[in-house]
């Protein structure tokens, strides 16, 4: 098993993965499932013995699955506050069990897309992330490791009920599977509104990325199943992957129709937000946020090289607090951190030269036809 | 815990006894002020949350209990939660509190789930070892009917029926 340090060091492999085929309006797909033990108390009521005990009996079943070799085990209790908040923000574990001490424990794959919370607010989360839409290909990944462990470790399960969770929410499949999804041209063209109702309709969860509500920074969405129960896993992943596909062809439509009506609108968005990042010296997290947002969509548009659209997926990353913080080895006032984000930012963007329209065109060959939005 | 008026987290639990039945409500701050309900007073008010406000001689609220911390209700034997502290954080003890307080359960997965049966996938084996014990007690009250209908001959051979089915187990393990 590796340190966590080395781990922290190391961008996620589905991060700075090949530029080709970068999905332009779905960033990530994550699949996790929750799983118990039968008769144990759930972590948030065992005691601090038996939470210890319940951790030694799953974490070496956990380090010595098949997808975890050469991966990366550590107790909660042994990171610090500001290296857990690292892995929050790299999504590896929950702001839940970021809070948790002593009995918990997290076990991640070497390519990071495998990760596995124990006693979280279940004894047992285990999730897959994956680049673009996949979200069929994330829960194989994490079916995988609960069939592996189903043979050494008996599961809390219910005829009706399914698999046992410490919440209700949580019963049957144990399953929540969730797309991160960029949507500047639906909000630029103000028909994000009808998109999120359109989605909400078919008891799927939508909320911003970053922030609360349905504000949300960098136009990042997030969309997931609410049920649980009373759908198969497929059934579940069928209907997500259907409609993400169709939100997905409503913002490409969306782009272009606004390229079409509005050039000028679409190219000084870009162009200013092109301006801000490479020269400002200091930028508050929103504001760079919506700046990245529009970069990406300058690159999605062809106003920039392919390549545009990993950095600012890894910038997204970068400028967050705790990663701000790591970078520069010190804790730093929010004056600081607003410095060195512009820093980060500048460096990074140096070599990106000024949007031309339609320089590098991509083939929109997988637009579909236009639908009413209020119907996915 | 959501509130039942709001999604807000609920901090208020009311129990009622509104002829003779039982009911239970959750509120978040906001709607219970809103309510009236955290106004010991306000008793009226609660009848108008109730639902039975207005209609003559509906409902006379025989005992008003408002509390926040609510503790007490029936205890999981295997982990010693109880069902005032489900109420309370929304969250389970351990796997055999779903047993234990299952029908407060069920009725309240209606709302969030697409149904109340699961349909995915089931832990490899335990299917089988399911069926079994499912098996095992349908055939356990056969036999305690047939023997109380004095049928010994049925009884015998559902005698027969289940130890086979028991010395499988024993064979396998």
């Amino acid at each position: 098993m590796m340190r966590f340090s080395t781990l922290i060091k190391h961008p996620a492999d589905w991060m700075t993965g090949e530029t080709e085929g970068v999905d332009s309006v779905v960033l990530t797909s994550r699949v996790r499932l929750a799983r118990n033990l039968r008769g144990e108390p759930f972590p948030g009521w065992a005691t601090k013995e038996r939470r210890v005990e319940i951790l030694e009996r799953l974490k070496p079943e956990v380090e010595s699955l098949s997808q975890m070799k050469d991966g990366f085990s550590q107790e909660l209790d042994g990171l610090s506050s500001l290296q857990k908040q690292v892995l929050v923000e790299r999504h590896l574990i929950s702001r839940e069990q970021a809070a948790c001490g002593e009995g918990s424990a997290a076990v991640v794959n070497r390519r990071q897309t495998l990760s596995l919370m124990i006693n979280e607010e279940d004894h047992l989360r285990m999730q897959a992330i994956r680049p673009g839409l996949a979200l069929s290909e994330a829960y194989e990944i994490v079916s995988e490791a609960d069939q592996e462990l189903e043979n050494s470790v008996e599961f809390a399960f219910d005829h009706d009920l399914g698999y046992i969770s410490a919440c209700p929410t949580n019963l049957g499949t144990g399953m929540r599977a969730s797309s991160m999804l960029h949507l500047p041209g639906l909000v630029l063209s103000d028909q994000i509104g009808q998109a999120l109702q359109a989605v909400g309709k078919l008891q799927l969860a939508v909320r911003g990325f970053f922030g609360e509500g349905t504000e949300s920074l960098g136009n990042l969405f997030q969309v997931s199943n609410q049920s649980t129960l009373g759908e198969s896993e497929e059934t579940i992943i069928r209907r997500l992957e259907r409609v993400i596909g169709q939100v997905a062809g409503h913002e490409r439509n969306a782009r272009a129709k606004l390229l079409e009506d509005d050039p000028e609108m679409v190219f000084d968005r870009v162009g200013r937000a092109y301006g801000t990042c490479r020269h400002a010296h200091i930028i508050a997290s929103k504001e760079a946020l919506n700046h990245l947002s529009l970069l990406r969509l300058g690159a999605e548009l062809g106003f920039f090289p392919v390549e545009t659209l990993r950095i600012c997926d890894a910038l997204l990353m970068a400028i967050q607090p705790a990663h701000l913080q790591l970078h520069a080895g010190t804790k730093l006032s929010p004056e600081q951190r607003d410095a060195i984000r512009a820093e980060i930012i500048r460096t990074r963007l140096q070599s990106l030269e000024a949007p031309v329209m339609n320089k590098y065109t991509a083939d929109e060959t997988d637009a579909e036809p236009p639908k009413d939005l209020t119907e996915l | 815990m959501d509130c039942d008026f709001c999604s807000s987290k609920a901090t208020v639990f009311l129990t009622q006894l509104v002829e003779g039945e039982m009911k239970k409500m959750c509120l978040c701050e906001k709607c219970a002020k809103h309510k009236g309900v955290t106004d010991p007073t306000g008793f009226s008010l609660a009848d108008t949350v109730m639902g039975g406000g207005g209609e003559e001689g509906a409902t006379s609220p025989e005992e008003l209990v408002v509390a926040a911390p609510v503790e007490d209700g029936p205890e999981c034997p295997n982990c010693g939660f109880t069902f005032g502290k489900f109420q309370q954080v929304g969250r389970l003890g351990c796997s055999e509190c779903y047993l234990i307080f299952r029908d407060d359960i069920v009725r309240r997965l209606k709302g969030m789930h697409k149904g109340t049966t699961h349909a995915g996938r089931v832990p490899e084996g335990l299917m089988a070892a399911y069926e079994r014990q499912q098996r095992l007690e349908r055939l356990n009250e056969r036999l305690a009917e047939a023997i109380a209908s004095e049928n010994y001959e049925e009884a015998a051979g559902l005698r027969d029926e289940i130890n086979e089915i028991e010395s499988v187990e024993v064979v396998e393990s």
